[in-house]
Parts: C-alpha cells; sequence; structure tokens
C-alpha cells in the first residue's frame, strides 16, 4: 500500500512537470524551449516511422542511433573484459598491485575526455577511436573495482578450495570471480554511466555518424527539435540500460542478499 | 578397566595405537611450526592407525588448528614430517577431507547445497551428472535429502555443517580431519552431529582426526584422545577410550567409565596432578615430551 502510494505521487510528480513544461511552451514564443508533444512527434517522425522491415526505424535512426549504441556496447564489453581480467591479476597477485597502483591511480585521475584528441590521433576519425575513447572511459572504474573485489576474497573460501584441492581454473571460475562478482557488478555499473558520456564526446570531437554528431550539427544549424530528441532519447536510453542491468545484477547476487540477511 | 570390544558389524575396531609401524595411516613426527619466534606447536608426535578416530583436546591456544592446518598440507611445518600412508606431506595430499568449524566461510554462498558439495569432485570426475548423483548420496547419507536445491545461508547452522561433512564424505576421503566442526552449533545440534560422525564413520570405515575443545566431546566420540598443552602445544598424553561401541549419547555417557575418562581427560587439560590413591588409577602415561604443568601454566 505504502509502496503503491509511493509510486503514485512520483508518477503524478512526473505528470505535472510534463504537464507544465507543455503548459509553459505551447505559445511558442521562446525558441528554446520546445514543448513536450513537440519533442515526442520529431523524435517519432526523425527515428521511429520507419518501415516495419526496419523494425520501424527510420535510416536516421539506424544511421546514427545504432551506430552509436552498438560502439557504446562495444566499448563497454572490451573494456570490461580487459579491467576484470587484469583486476583479477592485480587483487590476486600482490606483486602486480604493488607494480600497478601508482599507474593504475594516475590512469583513473585522468578525466576521460581529454584522451580523446589522443585517440583522434591514433585511430583517426570514425568507429575505432570512438570505441578506443569509451573503453578508456570505462576501464578504471571496472579495474579499481575488480582489484579491490579479487584482494577480498574470504581467506576461509579460499583455504577451503586449496584444502579440496581445487585447480586453478576452478579456483578463479567457481571462488575468486563469484566472491568479487559484487564489486566488480558495482564497477561495471560505474562504467555503464561512463560509456554513455564518453560515446557522445568521442562523437562530438571525431564521429563521422552517431547521435552525438547529429547534436554537434545541430548546434551549428541551431536545430533544436534534434537536441532535444536527443536529450529526451539519451536519457530514457539510461534509463532502460541501468534498468536492465539491475535486473541482471539482482539475479546474479541474489546469494549475496540472501546471505546478508542471515548474517 | 573393560576390554577392547569386539569388532562390530562393518566396523574394524583398532587397539589404541602405541606409534607401532605399518599400520599407521597417519604419522607425525616432531613436527613444530613457528610463527617468526613463537612456537605455536612443540615436537608434537602421534599416529593415527587406519580407521582409528583419534581427538585432539587441549585448551585454547594450544595451536590445534596449527597442528590441523600442517596435517592437511595447508602450512608447511618448521621442523619435523607429517607422513600420510607412507609418504611425507609437502602440499595438499589427495583423498584428505576438511570439515572447518566456520562453515558460513567454508560453503559458497553462491552455489546450491549440491553444488557446494560436487565442486571438488570435478577434478576427478568430467561427466557432471556422475557428480551430482555421488554429491546426492553423500548428503543423503547426512539426512540432507530434499534440500539439495537450496543455498547454504538458506539452512541452519547445523545443517549447513553436515553440508560440508557430506562434500568431505563425497570426496571420499582416506583421512578426514575435523577442526572443531562443532564448535559453532547449539549443544543439541552438536550431539546429533557426533552421532552423525560416528555412523557414518562406522558405515565407511573412514580414519578420522578431530580436534575440539569440547571434553565431553573428545571422549564420547574418540578411540583415543590427545591432550595438548598450551602454547606451544605439545602432547601432554594420550587416553585410550575403550568405551563400548555403538556408543550412545544418554547411555555412553551415563556410563562411570565416560565420567572417569571425561575427569581425566580434564585434569590433563588443566594440567592438574592425577589425584591421589583411592579414586580410580590414572591409565596413562604421560607423553615424554609433554610433562606435568602447574594449572594453566605453560
Amino acid at each position: 500500500m505504502k509502496r503503491l502510494t509511493g509510486l503514485a505521487a512520483r508518477l503524478v510528480v512526473l505528470a505535472a512537470a510534463i504537464g507544465g513544461w507543455q503548459l509553459a511552451t505551447r505559445s511558442g514564443s521562446n525558441p528554446y524551449f520546445l514543448p513536450p508533444s513537440t519533442i515526442l512527434s520529431f523524435m517519432y517522425h526523425q527515428w521511429f516511422d520507419g518501415p516495419a522491415g526496419h523494425l520501424w526505424l527510420t535510416s536516421d535512426a539506424t544511421g546514427n542511433m545504432l551506430p552509436s549504441v552498438g560502439r557504446m556496447l562495444a566499448g563497454l564489453a572490451i573494456a570490461s573484459l580487459i579491467g576484470i581480467a587484469l583486476g583479477v591479476a592485480i587483487g590476486r597477485i600482490r606483486v602486480l598491485a604493488d607494480l600497478a597502483e601508482p599507474l593504475i591511480h594516475f590512469g583513473r585521475a585522468v578525466p576521460p575526455p581529454v584522451a580523446v584528441p589522443f585517440f583522434l590521433f591514433v585511430f583517426r576519425l570514425g568507429t575505432p577511436m570512438e570505441i578506443a575513447s569509451i573503453a578508456f572511459g570505462v576501464i578504471w572504474p571496472v579495474l579499481v573495482n575488480t582489484i579491490d573485489g579479487a584482494r577480498h576474497v574470504h581467506p576461509g573460501q579460499l583455504e577451503t578450495a586449496r584444502a579440496f584441492r581445487l585447480g586453478p581454473v576452478q579456483r578463479l571460475v567457481r571462488v575468486i570471480l563469484p566472491s568479487a562478482a559484487p564489486k566488480i557488478l558495482a564497477g561495471l555499473r560505474l562504467g555503464l554511466a561512463v560509456s554513455l558520456i564518453m560515446m557522445i564526446v568521442a562523437e562530438f570531437v571525431g564521429g563521422t555518424d552517431g547521435i552525438g554528431r547529429e547534436v554537434a550539427t545541430a548546434q551549428t544549424t541551431l536545430d533544436m527539435p534534434t537536441i532535444w530528441g536527443a536529450i529526451v532519447f539519451l536519457g530514457l536510453l539510461g534509463i532502460a540500460l541501468n534498468m536492465i542491468f539491475a535486473v541482471v545484477e539482482r539475479r546474479a547476487l541474489a546469494w549475496q542478499r540472501g546471505a546478508a540477511r542471515t548474517e | 578397566m573393560t576390554s577392547w570390544p569386539g569388532p562390530l558389524p562393518g566396523i574394524t575396531r583398532y587397539p589404541p595405537s602405541r606409534h607401532n609401524s605399518g599400520a599407521n595411516l597417519l604419522e607425525i613426527n616432531g613436527l613444530t611450526r613457528a610463527y617468526g619466534s613463537h612456537k605455536a606447536i612443540e615436537n608434537i608426535s602421534l599416529s593415527v592407525a587406519e580407521g582409528e578416530l583419534v581427538t585432539i583436546v587441549g585448551p585454547s591456544g594450544c595451536g590445534k588448528s596449527t597442528l590441523m592446518r600442517c596435517t592437511a598440507g595447508l602450512l608447511t611445518p618448521t621442523t619435523g614430517t607429517v607422513v600420510l600412508n607412507g609418504t611425507v606431506v609437502t602440499s595438499v595430499p589427495d583423498r584428505v577431507g576438511a570439515v572447518f568449524q566456520d562453515y558460513s566461510r567454508s560453503l559458497y554462498p553462491w552455489l546450491s547445497v549440491v553444488d557446494n558439495v560436487a565442486l571438488p569432485l570435478r577434478r576427478r570426475e568430467r561427466r557432471r551428472a556422475a557428480r551430482r548423483k555421488t554429491a546426492l548420496a553423500a548428503l543423503e547419507s547426512v539426512g540432507l535429502v530434499g534440500f539439495e536445491g537450496r543455498y547454504p545461508w538458506q539452512l541452519s547452522g547445523g545443517m549447513q555443517q553436515r553440508v560440508a561433512i557430506a562434500r568431505a564424505l563425497a570426496y571420499d576421503p582416506v583421512l578426514l580431519l575435523m577442526d572443531e566442526p562443532f564448535g559453532s552449533v547449539d549443544a543439541q545440534t552438536r550431539e546429533d552431529l557426533e552421532d552423525l560422525v560416528l555412523r557414518v564413520r562406522a558405515e565407511r570405515n573412514i580414519t578420522i582426526l578431530l580436534v575440539t575443545h569440547d571434553i565431553d566431546e573428545s571422549v564420547y566420540t574418540g578411540d583415543r584422545v590427545i591432550v595438548l598443552s598450551k602454547g606451544p602445544g605439545k602432547v601432554r598424553a594420550e587416553v585410550p577410550v575403550d568405551l563400548p561401541a555403538p556408543r550412545d549419547q544418554i547411555a555412553t555417557k551415563e556410563l562411570p567409565e565416560f565420567a572417569h575418562l571425561r575427569a581425566e581427560v580434564s585434569r590433563l587439560v588443566r594440567g592438574m596432578r592425577p589425584p591421589a590413591a583411592g579414586s580410580p588409577p590414572p591409565r596413562t602415561a604421560p607423553a615424554a615430551s609433554g610433562g606435568w604443568e602447574a594449572p594453566g601454566g605453560g
């Protein structure tokens, strides 16, 4: 009941905000603030009015939205794999940690957007440079959290693995990775947010297509509907990705919540 | 006192071993383990015959866990050797099962009960179905039918320790090491688990070395009690337990012999001298390396 009224209250606030915005901007007196109805109808015609064979996506959507999201996921995947692999190694091997820690502290302190011009020189315009930029932003939170998780596997759990002579692969897959999973997923969640930011930044600086490129072009042509459409789309995309992630996380870490309740 | 009981069906009973050669599955010779300059255990020698259940009892801080971890190959001794089946233990030997006190750490909370039990079998058995079958049989022998799909944290402490025992049994150990296995459960559960260990031991003829700080438990479960003195841990005495089998939580503990044995072990644990004549005579020869010490001393 309490949950239901809370949900209702939130929906009322959301509806009021959108409704208020609509009323305030309906007269069309301000060229910068577009009414929600205009934004939504623009988004529909711009991106979701395509043929059924293309899942109703327009050529603008397939030419910009899909490449953007694809690059974001590619950067996220590459950085996750490298970050988790390195993180486990560094977290489990004392010598590596001692050697790598100064580098990691430096790397994570660099604001990722500043690395984009560097990748632009290395890879030129286009997809490889954008994926590299995204991966560079994502890798630090994944790496730092994985190191933390892998380092703090409970000694009793490791000793049990030794006592029963689990092989190195079993120890990694069945003991270390699951034990570090809560931290690793926390790192991935941070990485997810960074990947969205870096996707746009990389496309601003050196994209040939993509939502960021579209917005950058719209900026020079004062194309307000495109700018607003991108803002709304990216906000909704972020919410959707976070929700998917939350579901995955809840399933993967069901044991952790259960164990925490009974401890 | 009472004579050594004859063998029961399916149970091979050995008389208390006296460091005799050949038949001993496990021999620990002059084992010392130091952490820096601090010796946790010093010059411990003991042997366990095949099929025997030897309990080790001692005050807290007598290095019981250090002794267990050296025996399991998890710790390297500073000096001395652990010999299992005629081979000196230098790393974790195969087919030595272990049950630890802290079941909440030794069972993996992300694995279901059956997966926890089956996990150590992967190296020996490639087929998942066969591993699962072995694990289910072990769970059945500890009375956990129907719980295989649960997670450890959904079970009570006693049931979790049963899972840990099932895992060790499924591992088909030649030697089962139990390090204060029932230290974290309530008294009633503890008695149930003691009987469970005695039962599976009789069924499978497993050799068991069980560490405990509970004097009743050491006498009730053991064929022989080894009493350690406090820091650094040394063998103070060996007490043969010639209580009739099968043991029973009420009937066995009602026996005068049980009372005498527990009194004897209690005195040894506390480092007290044996009572003067008139009381039951002490049957224990103090171990050469231990010697009598003042109460709480050493």
